[in-house]
C-alpha cells in the first residue's frame, strides 16, 4: 500500500495531464489559429467547433492541479512557488481567453478586441504551459523539502524553447481538429496549415530530444546507457512514422486520421518526457514517494476517483458523440 | 516570513476570492432557476417559459464563464501563494477539493455544453435534464468547498503529527461542526441573491412596459421565493451564529465587539472598535441585547475578546461592520418579500410604481450580503488559517513580496477589465430582453402541448388579477 499508492496516483495525474493537453490543446490551438480565419464568419465557425467542449476540457487542468495537491502536497507546494510567474501568466491568459468565448458574441464594436483577447490568451496560455513543463524538466532548486530558488529560475532558453514547442503542438492539434470538424475554405486552410505545423512540431520535438540528454546527465543516462538504448529506441522511430502517416493522411484528404495522428505525436512526446523524469515528480530531488500525501488521503480520493472517473468519461464521451459531425455556419445559441 | 509577503498574499487571495464568489453566488441560484423554468415549460408547454429560460441561459453563460476562469485561479493559488498551507492541511483539505472536481466540475462543465448548444440538437427532456445536471453540479460544488472551508473554521476528525494534519475520520471531517449551518446559509444566500436579480429584471421590464408575460412570471416567482426564504435565512443565520458561539466564541466576540466577558453583552448597533485600546468608541447599544440574542437571557454571559491574548484575536472592525451590513441587507430582503406579497395579495404587484422602481435598482444587494458574510467568517477566523492548527502568518510560500505585488496588480487590472465588460454585456443582454417566437423552438423533438385559446385566455385573466390561490 505504502509503495504502490503513490505510483497509481502518479499514473492518474499523468493521465489527467495527458487528457488536458490533448483536449484543451485542440481548443487552445483554435485560438492560436484564429488569425488565419479569413473573415468573422469563418472565425465564428472555428469558435463554434470547440465552444460546447472548452469548459469541460479546461476542467482537466483543475483535476491535474487539484490531483497534484491531493496526492503529492509536497510536490504541489514546491512546484507552484517555483513556477509562480508562468503559472500566474497562464491563469491570467486563460481568464481572457475563457471570457472571450462569451463576450465576443455579445460585443459589437469591441468584437475585434475580444478576437485579440482570444488569440493572445490562447497563445500565452500555451506558451506558459510549455514553460512550466520545461521548468519542471530542467529541475527545481529544493532545500529541506521547500522551494529554495529565485523567482526567475525557470527563465532559461530551454524553458522558452518548450514554450514555443507547445504553441506549435497545440496549433497542430487545432488545425487537425478543424480538418475533422469543418468544411470548405476553413478545412482547406487548416489542412495546409497542419502540414506546415507537422514539420515545425517534429523540429521542436527533435530539438527537445537532443537538448535534454546533452544538458542533463541523468536524462542522458536514462536514454543512452545499455540496455535502455535498445528498449527506448522504438519511441523516436514510432514518432517519425506517425508524423509521416499524418503528413500522408493530410495529403490524401483524410479527415479524421490527421487529428488522431496528432494526438499520438503528443502522447509519444509525453511518454518520452515521463521516461526522462521518472521517478522524480520534482526533478532532480523529489520522487513520487517522498512527496506523497498520507496513505489514507490518497486512498480516500482514489476510491472516489475509481468510481467517478468512469462515469465522467462516459458522459464526457456522450457529449462528444452528441456534437459529432461538421460544424455549419450559424450554428450556436447566440 | 516578511510582513509584506503575508499582507500581499492575503490581499491577493481576498481580492481573487471576493471576485470569484460573486459568480457562484449568482450561478448556483440561476442554474436552479433556469432548470425550474424549463421544467415548468415541459409541464405546461407555455412558450414564454421557454423564452425566459433561453434568455437567462445567455446571462448564465457569461456569468459561468467568469466564474470558471476565476475559479481555476483559486485552485492554483493555494500552491503559488500558500504552499505551507498546502502541505500542513493538504492531507485533509485537498481530497475535499479533489471530490469537488470529480463530482461537480465535470458535471457542470460538460452538461453546460448541452445546455447552451443543445436547444435544437437534443430532445427537450434531455435539454431539461442537462440544465438539472448543471444546477446539481453547482450545488455539489458548493457542498465540497463549504466542507473544506468549514473544516478550516472548525476542524474535526483529524490529528496533528509533527505539525502536519492527518485525517482520521472522513465523515467527521466533511460533516464538521460548522458545515451543515454554513452550507445551508450559503446555498440559501445564493438563491436569494439570484432572486433579487430576477426580481430586478422583471421589475425593469414592467416599468418599461416590455416583455410583460415574462416579466410577470419573473416577478411572481421572485417575490414568492423571497417572501418565504428571506425570513428562513434569518433563522438559519441565527442558528449558524449560535453554532459559532460554541465553536469559535472569539469570532462572535468580534462580531458583537464584546470585550469584557465577565459582564452581559450589549447589542452594539454602531461603534468604532479600537483593537489597541480594547474598547469601543462612539458606541450606540441596546443594553444586554447581545446576551438576550445569544443566550436568550439578559444576564447571560459569553466570552469576550479579552479572554484570549491579543495575538489570538481577529481584527474586530471587519467582522463587526461586515456583520451589520449583512444583517441589515437581510432585513431589507425580508421587507422586500413581505411588501411584495402584500401587493400581490391586493392585486397591485404589477402596477405599484414605487415598488417596481426600487426593485429594479436592487439587483446587487444579495452580492453585497454574500461578500459581507464571507468577510465576517473569514476575518473572524484570524489569526488562524485553520483554527488551532495553522496560523495565517505561517502559511505563505517562499516567494518574494515583489512577485506577489506584481501578480496582485495584474489580477486587479485583468479582473477589473473582465468584470466591467461582463457587467456591461450582461446589461446589454438584459436590455435586449427575451427574444424569439413561439414557433421557433424546439425545432425538433417533442411538440409543445397545445393549449386551447380559451385555456390560455383563462390563464391570462388569472395572472392579470395576480391573486394567489388561498
Amino acid at each position: 500500500m505504502e509503495w504502490y499508492l503513490p505510483v497509481i496516483w502518479a499514473a492518474l495525474i499523468g493521465v489527467a495531464v495527458a487528457f488536458y493537453v490533448i483536449l484543451d490543446g485542440f481548443d487552445l490551438g483554435i485560438g492560436i489559429l484564429f488569425p488565419f480565419g479569413e473573415n468573422e464568419e469563418e472565425r465564428d465557425q472555428m469558435m463554434n467547433s470547440v465552444a460546447p467542449f472548452w469548459d469541460g476540457n479546461e476542467t482537466w487542468l483543475v483535476l491535474g492541479g487539484g490531483g497534484l495537491w491531493v496526492a503529492f502536497p509536497q510536490a504541489y507546494a514546491v512546484i507552484m512557488p517555483a513556477l509562480y510567474v508562468p503559472v500566474i501568466v497562464m491563469l491570467l491568459a486563460l481568464v481572457f481567453r475563457g471570457v472571450a468565448f462569451e463576450f465576443r458574441w455579445i460585443a459589437v464594436t469591441s468584437k475585434k478586441y475580444w478576437n485579440f483577447a482570444f488569440v493572445a490568451g490562447s497563445e500565452l496560455a500555451a506558451f506558459a504551459q510549455g514553460v512550466i513543463l520545461g521548468g519542471l524538466i530542467q529541475g527545481i532548486n529544493v532545500d529541506n523539502g521547500q522551494f529554495a530558488g529565485g523567482p526567475l529560475d525557470w527563465f532559461t532558453p530551454f524553458a522558452l524553447l518548450c514554450g514555443c514547442a507547445l504553441v506549435a503542438g497545440y496549433a497542430l492539434l487545432g488545425a487537425t481538429w478543424l480538418v475533422m470538424k469543418t468544411e470548405g475554405a476553413i478545412a482547406a486552410n487548416a489542412r495546409a496549415n497542419a502540414q506546415t505545423l507537422i514539420v515545425v512540431v517534429i523540429g521542436f520535438m527533435a530539438a527537445v530530444s537532443l537538448w535534454t540528454p546533452l544538458a542533463f546527465p541523468r536524462i542522458f543516462e536514462r536514454w543512452f546507457s545499455l540496455p535502455n538504448l535498445f528498449y527506448l529506441a522504438p519511441i523516436p522511430i514510432i514518432t517519425a512514422l506517425v508524423a509521416y502517416a499524418a503528413w500522408r493522411a493530410l495529403a490524401r484528404g483524410a479527415e479524421y486520421l490527421p487529428f488522431f495522428c496528432a494526438i499520438a505525436l503528443f502522447l509519444l512526446g509525453y511518454l518520452g518526457l515521463v521516461i526522462s523524469s521518472y521517478p522524480y515528480l520534482v526533478p532532480p530531488s523529489l520522487t513520487v514517494w517522498q512527496t506523497a500525501a498520507a496513505p489514507t488521503s490518497q486512498l480516500f480520493t482514489l476510491i472516489g476517483t475509481a468510481i467517478l472517473l468512469p462515469i465522467i468519461l462516459f458522459y464526457y464521451g456522450f457529449i462528444y458523440w452528441l456534437f459529432r459531425g461538421k460544424v455549419r455556419p450559424g450554428e450556436g445559441y447566440h | 516570513m516578511a510582513f509584506d509577503q503575508i499582507l500581499l498574499a492575503r490581499a491577493q487571495f481576498a481580492f481573487t476570492i471576493s471576485f470569484h464568489i460573486i459568480f457562484p453566488a449568482f450561478t448556483i441560484g440561476l442554474s436552479a432557476y433556469i432548470a425550474t423554468v424549463l421544467v415548468m415549460w415541459l409541464v405546461t408547454g407555455r412558450e414564454h417559459y421557454h423564452r425566459l429560460a433561453r434568455f437567462w441561459t445567455k446571462i448564465f453563460a457569461v456569468s459561468f464563464a467568469m466564474g470558471v476562469v476565476s475559479g481555476i485561479v483559486l485552485s492554483y493559488q493555494f500552491g503559488t501563494n500558500w504552499s505551507r498551507f498546502s502541505v500542513v492541511v493538504g492531507n485533509v483539505v485537498a481530497p475535499l477539493i479533489g471530490y469537488e472536481v470529480l463530482t461537480a466540475f465535470f458535471l457542470e462543465a460538460t452538461f453546460l455544453g448541452v445546455m447552451l448548444f443543445g436547444w435544437r440538437r437534443v430532445p427537450p427532456w434531455l435539454h431539461v435534464l442537462s440544465a438539472i445536471c448543471v444546477a446539481a453540479g453547482t450545488s455539489m460544488s458548493a457542498f465540497w468547498i463549504l466542507a473544506a472551508n468549514s473544516w478550516m473554521q472548525t476542524p474535526a476528525g483529524h490529528e496533528v503529527r509533527d505539525g502536519i494534519a492527518y485525517p482520521l475520520d472522513w465523515f467527521a471531517i466533511i460533516f464538521n461542526p460548522s458545515f451543515p449551518y454554513r452550507f445551508a446559509h450559503m446555498l440559501t444566500a445564493a438563491y436569494l441573491t439570484t432572486s433579487f436579480v430576477v426580481l430586478a429584471v422583471g421589475a425593469r421590464y414592467l416599468v418599461a412596459g416590455r416583455h410583460l408575460d415574462e416579466a410577470r412570471t419573473m416577478l411572481r416567482m421572485a417575490v414568492g421565493f423571497i417572501a418565504i426564504v428571506a425570513p428562513l435565512q434569518l433563522v438559519i443565520g441565527d442558528q449558524h451564529g449560535l453554532n459559532t458561539l460554541v465553536h469559535q466564541p472569539v469570532k462572535i466576540a468580534a462580531i458583537e465587539a464584546h470585550w469584557d466577558g465577565s459582564k452581559p453583552g450589549d447589542l452594539v448597533l454602531f461603534a468604532w472598535p479600537d483593537d489597541k485600546a480594547e474598547t469601543n468608541h462612539y458606541e450606540i447599544a441596546i443594553p444586554r441585547g447581545a446576551s438576550l440574542v445569544l443566550r436568550h437571557d439578559p444576564n447571560g454571559l459569553f466570552e469576550g475578546l479579552n479572554s484570549v491574548p491579543a495575538a489570538d484575536r481577529p481584527p474586530v472592525a471587519p467582522a463587526f461592520f461586515a456583520f451589520r451590513a449583512m444583517v441589515g441587507i437581510g432585513f431589507v430582503m425580508i421587507a422586500a418579500g413581505l411588501i411584495g406579497v402584500a401587493l400581490w395579495w391586493r392585486g397591485r404587484l404589477f402596477d405599484t410604481r414605487w415598488y417596481l422602481a426600487l426593485a429594479s435598482q436592487g439587483w446587487w444587494i444579495g452580492f453585497v450580503a454574500v461578500i459581507a458574510g464571507w468577510t465576517v467568517t473569514e476575518s473572524g477566523r484570524q489569526p488562524w488559517l485553520a483554527t488551532g492548527i495553522l496560523r495565517t502568518a505561517d502559511s505563505v510560500s517562499p516567494v518574494p513580496a515583489m512577485t506577489i505585488a506584481i501578480s496582485l496588480a495584474l489580477f486587479v487590472i485583468v479582473y477589473g477589465i473582465v468584470f466591467a465588460m461582463g457587467i456591461y454585456y450582461i446589461n446589454r443582454l438584459i436590455a435586449r430582453g427575451p427574444e424569439g417566437h413561439a414557433g421557433e423552438a424546439p425545432a425538433r423533438g417533442l411538440p409543445n402541448r397545445p393549449l386551447s385559446a380559451a385555456e390560455e385566455a383563462g390563464r391570462e385573466m388569472f395572472t392579470a388579477s395576480g391573486r394567489p390561490r388561498r
